[in-house]
């Protein structure tokens, strides 16, 4: 068991157990003889230093280290559990978050100078049972999480308590805690703070209140805190959670007294993650040797089929037979080489892959929607890569794209015609291209040059897919890349779970995912370029027909009959365009989201793609994303003149009820595909 | 090709002839086409009888309708209005002028007829080619850069300039030299010596040299402009001085000596009225530095592309004499060149007072 020695040592997230110092004799030895200290004086120093107090100093570990972000690690604990708990409950969240300005010394500060905040989290989910609520908000690793193998955003018990021991530290004040199991059960009110030396909860108040809500509950923290906004703002994490998990009904109200709507777009529940049993591949020794202790089993064969999973039986008698282990020895009695050279044998022994069922990924149509509700594009897509393994541990990744502005922002900027001077240019796009990381749904942002999906994300060649990338840098472009890592064992690279560690076989995944949506965009982007170069080849005459007619007049001394000319010239650019127009057309037919699964294209004249089928409220049966071919109206107008267009978004999207429709027929493959067929021919003939 | 004040009225009517082709495509709605000939090396011959560059008969088709040209198209026709202008105004100007002058925004967007000078230069090079007419006669000039010091009399604006009454400074070369402004009245010298470099100039300036050698000292300060080459060339003509070149020893010299001689490339179709095919390459030679004992030190390195421009030379027709053949291959073996600064290793007025009167006594010239 590895010694408890100093405070700075990192701590492993699992339960201390008490230490006698029973070891300190020895490793005195060392010390200098300048300090006349005996080992008893220093014996009687020893003692054990509970988790809470270890925290209570190294809290930076957990994501506390300056106020403003602070801040942002308390919403993100509490907004974690409130999802956490109704999708385990089989509840659609709906999830309240509301930063109020604590007045101090009886004014209250601008919410940016304000240094002092009130957290309220209020949910609709299951609620907690009176008898839990002191030990789940105020004990430090104590929670349901911890000890199985299940997909979820929390994974240690620390946060939540650990946001209120913050809280407590930084301003005295306790948790407030009201929680209703029920419309018939009363709603319980709690005050509680932690006793740090004991890791203990400590009820201040406890009544039962009148409550407007049937069920859920609700958290109050007082912190100490910065509000700003931007990059790594609560704003920006809210609006991230609400991107990566559209069936979430999210209301915000900011600290300056703004309310914010998250809608929610997906009325679906994400499918409930199953738990597993450790795979043998992704147990370490230590870890090992651990469950040999705690097993329920009575023989080392029992144990290995029992307590991992893919081992069967008659796989674990030959695993014990390998490793010259009696299959019916006790558990507890196999230590040491032994211990080891089981370890070793299952290591080295063939065995199955770790079922994949228990992953729920977000779905493609799912962060399709996610994206087109927050993110202004032209262009999204979404792939969902099937599950695979890194160290025994199942995973999957899920990747997703927004490109673009939205045709009535590219309008804007327009506007001010101002003659260039030599030198000027058209403002080109300098921008970068953002990376948004989820892990198990939670947005991560911090660190982002550290993990793994920045490095995929790098390490892909934009360049193939008609975007610009500079050497090792992000690719350029307004545009917006997804990625999300679901796995029962997100592999960080920090307790205060921040970035993802580089596994190749994660790194693998992430850039097929990637590859696939830059793919797509490559796609959209030839499209989009072939139908703005036969627009401008027509505008580019329309120009130049009048400044060649008055160099003309002039030289001919002013005697010309200029509407004559251009009359004449105009006809003859528009017969010369007038091959192009059936081009464009001819573009046109293949311009839609055909060939482009799970993507959606914004346009002037609307919305084209899978984005009504998100609005919808639908029981698909179709998480993997077996690839559905939205089909397209075939008297889609080409591209008109910008004066023309019609607002894009969800209304355009509900003035295609046809179009909908038609969306769904194509849900359902097998049915469809015959009348599609028919379709297709017919056009072409 | 004479050149006469009256034909202004000429080149007026080929600048209208351009919208005459507009108006006439116009009404056959036909896509409006000019064609242009071709400036490059695939377009030029070298015409080894009469020892000039002359230009082909390739030309390329500028249409409006076409995507690709339109914008190129719209500023050629820009381009003739701001010339016809200048003709009917009768000012002469210069390109940044013209550039000025045609750039302004089109009507209902952002874009700008031309965006740099870089644009309308080549448009006004093609007008001249297509039109035939010279720089001069569309009253566009260059920037004046070059100097004559010796004896020689010149009327210009009726004023009498004497090259040899203007101290060490000389007269500065106008970039139009045409017998209309600028009269020639009179030359005693004996040859002319034409100087790349402005510094070498002031040297032999500065020295006399013209006075004890009865020339004129003549530089362009680098690649001589046209209004340089024009002089000299009739200077040539006209009073029958011999023209020499002295020039640095390395490939872009060479070419310097090859544009005087023969004519350029690009400005090809002046060749017959710039060119002195008669010009000899006086040095600096690759043999020199041998010759005159140069150390090996004041040499520089030649780098990728000095070799490169070399071995391209060595192709050109008009560089395949055995003699020329031989001195660029010794450049190249030799892997050095040198600039005509280095000949002041020996002695501040070595040129003035060594190399140049045995280069002259000996004959020690390249044709």
């Amino acid at each position: 068991m590895p010694k408890k020695t100093s405070s700075a040592a990192v701590p492993k997230p699992a339960p201390p157990v008490p230490r006698t110092p029973e070891e300190a004799a020895p490793k005195k030895a060392a010390a200098k003889p300048a300090q006349q200290v005996t080992a008893v004086e220093m014996g009687a120093r020893q003692r054990e230093i509970s988790v809470s107090e270890f925290f209570t100093k190294n809290r930076h570990l957990l994501g506390f280290d300056s106020p403003r972000k602070s801040l942002l690690t308390c919403v993100k604990e509490a907004v974690d559990n409130a999802l956490d708990a109704s999708e385990e409950a089989g509840i659609l969240p709906d999830v309240a978050v509301r930063l109020e300005v604590v007045p101090t010394n009886g004014t209250v500060p601008p919410a940016s100078q304000a240094t002092r905040f009130r957290v309220t989290v209020t949910d609709n989910g299951p609620g907690i049972v009176r008898q839990q609520i002191p030990r789940i908000f105020a004990k430090l690793l104590y929670g349901s999480k911890f000890h199985r193998m299940r997909m979820s955003r929390g994974q240690q018990g620390i946060g939540i308590s650990a946001a209120g021991m913050y809280g407590q530290l930084t301003t005295g004040k306790p948790v407030k805690i009201i929680s209703r199991t029920g419309p018939r059960a009363a709603a319980h009110f709690f005050e509680v703070q932690i006793d740090t030396k004991k890791n203990e909860p400590l009820v201040h108040e406890n009544k039962q209140i009148e409550w407007d809500r049937p069920q859920g509950t609700q958290v109050a923290l007082e912190v100490e805190g910065k509000y700003q906004k931007g990059r790594a703002s609560v704003d920006e994490w809210l609006e991230q959670t609400s991107i990566a998990n559209p069936h979430v009904k999210l209301t915000y109200h900011t600290p300056e007294g703004e309310a914010k709507e998250y809608p929610r777009t997906y009325h679906e529940l994400p499918p409930s993650p199953r738990e597993i049993k450790p795979h043998p591949y992704g147990i370490e020794f230590g870890m090992f040797l651990k469950m040999l202790q705690d097993t329920k089993s009575h023989w080392v064969s029992g144990f290995l089929a029992s307590d991992f999973c893919r081992v069967s039986p008659q796989l674990a008698d030959e695993i014990c037979k390998t490793a010259k282990v009696s299959p019916h020895l006790k558990p507890r009695d196999l230590k040491g080489h032994a211990a080891e050279t089981l370890y070793q044998t299952i290591q080295n022994t063939k065995i199955m892959a770790p079922p994949t069922n228990c992953i729920s990924p977000i779905g493609e149509k799912a962060i399709l929607s996610g994206l087109y509700k927050q993110i202004k594009g032209e262009f999204y897509t979404a792939v969902s890569r099937p599950p695979a393994v890194y160290r025994g541990n199942p995973f999957l990744i899920e990747a997703g794209l927004a490109y673009g502005n939205r045709p009535e922002d590219q309008q804007k900027p327009q506007q001010p015609a101002m003659p260039k001077a030599e030198g000027e240019h058209e403002e080109e796009d300098s921008e970068l291209a953002r990376v948004i990381r989820y892990a198990n749904r939670v947005p991560l942002l911090f660190q982002q040059s550290a993990c793994s999906t920045f490095k995929a994300v790098l390490n892909t060649t934009w360049r193939n897919y008609g975007v610009s990338q500079s050497r090792g840098a992000l690719p350029g472009g307004p545009m917006v890349i997804f990625v999300h890592m679901a796995s029962v064992w997100v592999p960080f690279t920090s307790e205060s779970k921040e970035a993802i560690a580089d596994y190749d076989e994660i790194q693998k995944e992430i850039t097929l995912a990637l590859r696939e949506c830059g793919r797509r965009l490559g796609l959209f982007l030839r499209r989009r370029e072939r139908a703005a170069s036969e627009f401008r080849r027509r505008n580019i005459f329309e120009l130049y027909i009048e400044e060649v007619v008055d160099a003309c007049d002039r030289l001919k001394g002013g005697k010309l009959p200029k509407a004559k000319l251009k009359a004449q010239l105009q006809k003859i650019a528009t017969s010369r365009t007038g091959g192009l127009k059936t081009d464009e057309a001819l573009g046109k037919t293949g311009g839609g989201p055909e060939g482009l699964p799970h993507s959606i294209i914004v346009t002037a004249e609307g919305v084209e793609g899978e984005i009504a089928l998100a609005d919808q409220v639908e029981r698909d049966a179709d998480p993997a994303g077996v690839p559905v071919e939205p089909d397209l109206l075939g008297d889609e107008q080409p591209i008109e003149t910008p004066s023309k267009k019609r607002a894009a978004g969800p209304q355009a999207a509900k003035g295609r009820i046809a179009k909908s429709a038609k969306g769904k027929a194509a849900q359902m493959p097998l049915f469809s595909k015959p009348a599609k067929r028919e379709k297709t021919t017919r056009r072409r003939a | 090709m004479a050149t006469k004040l009256k034909k202004t009225t000429a080149v007026e009517k080929k600048l209208i002839g351009l919208a005459d082709i507009v108006i006439t495509a116009a009404d056959r709605s036909k896509d409006p086409t000019f064609s242009i000939p071709i400036r490059a090396l695939s377009n030029v011959s070298f015409n080894e009888r009469k020892g000039l560059i002359e230009m082909g008969n390739k030309k390329q088709a500028r249409s409006f309708f076409n995507v690709g040209m339109a914008k190129k198209f719209m500023q050629t026709v820009l381009v003739a209005d701001a010339l016809s202008e200048l003709q009917r105004a009768d000012l002469t100007t210069s390109l940044r002028e013209i550039y000025y002058r045609t750039k302004h925004t089109i009507k209902d967007s952002h874009e700008n007829t031309f965006d740099t000078q870089d644009e309308s230069d080549p448009v006004i090079e093609d007008l001249e080619v297509s039109l035939a007419a010279l720089r001069e006669e569309l009253h566009v000039r260059a920037e004046n850069s070059g100097s004559i010091v010796g004896p020689v009399i010149f009327g210009d604006d009726g004023d009498r300039v004497d090259c040899a009454r203007l101290g060490k400074g000389g007269y500065s070369v106008p970039s139009i030299v045409e017998p209309e402004y600028l009269e020639i009245r009179r030359c005693t010298a004996d040859f002319l010596l034409l100087v790349e470099k402005g510094t070498q100039w002031n040297r032999l300036s500065e020295d006399k040299f013209w006075r004890r050698y009865n020339c004129v000292l003549l530089t362009g300060n680098g690649q001589p402009p046209r209004g340089v080459r024009r002089l000299a060339r009739r200077l040539h003509e006209e009073y029958k001085l011999p023209v020499y070149v002295l020039v640095d020893n390395d490939p872009w010299g060479y070419y310097i000596y090859s544009v005087v001689k023969q004519g350029s490339i690009n400005l090809a179709f002046e060749s017959q009225r710039m060119a002195i095919p008669k010009a000899k390459f006086m040095g600096l030679s690759s043999a020199d530095p041998e010759r005159y004992e140069l150390p090996r030190n004041v040499g520089i390195k030649l780098n990728e592309k000095d070799i490169a421009r070399a071995k391209e030379l060595m192709n050109y027709q008009w560089f395949q004499k055995p003699a020329w053949q031989a001195e660029i291959k010794r450049m190249l073996t030799s892997g050095l060149k040198y600039e005509l600064d280095a000949l002041a290793n020996k002695d501040f007025q070595y040129l003035t007072k060594k190399y140049l009167p045995r280069k002259l006594k000996e004959k020690d010239w390249l044709d």
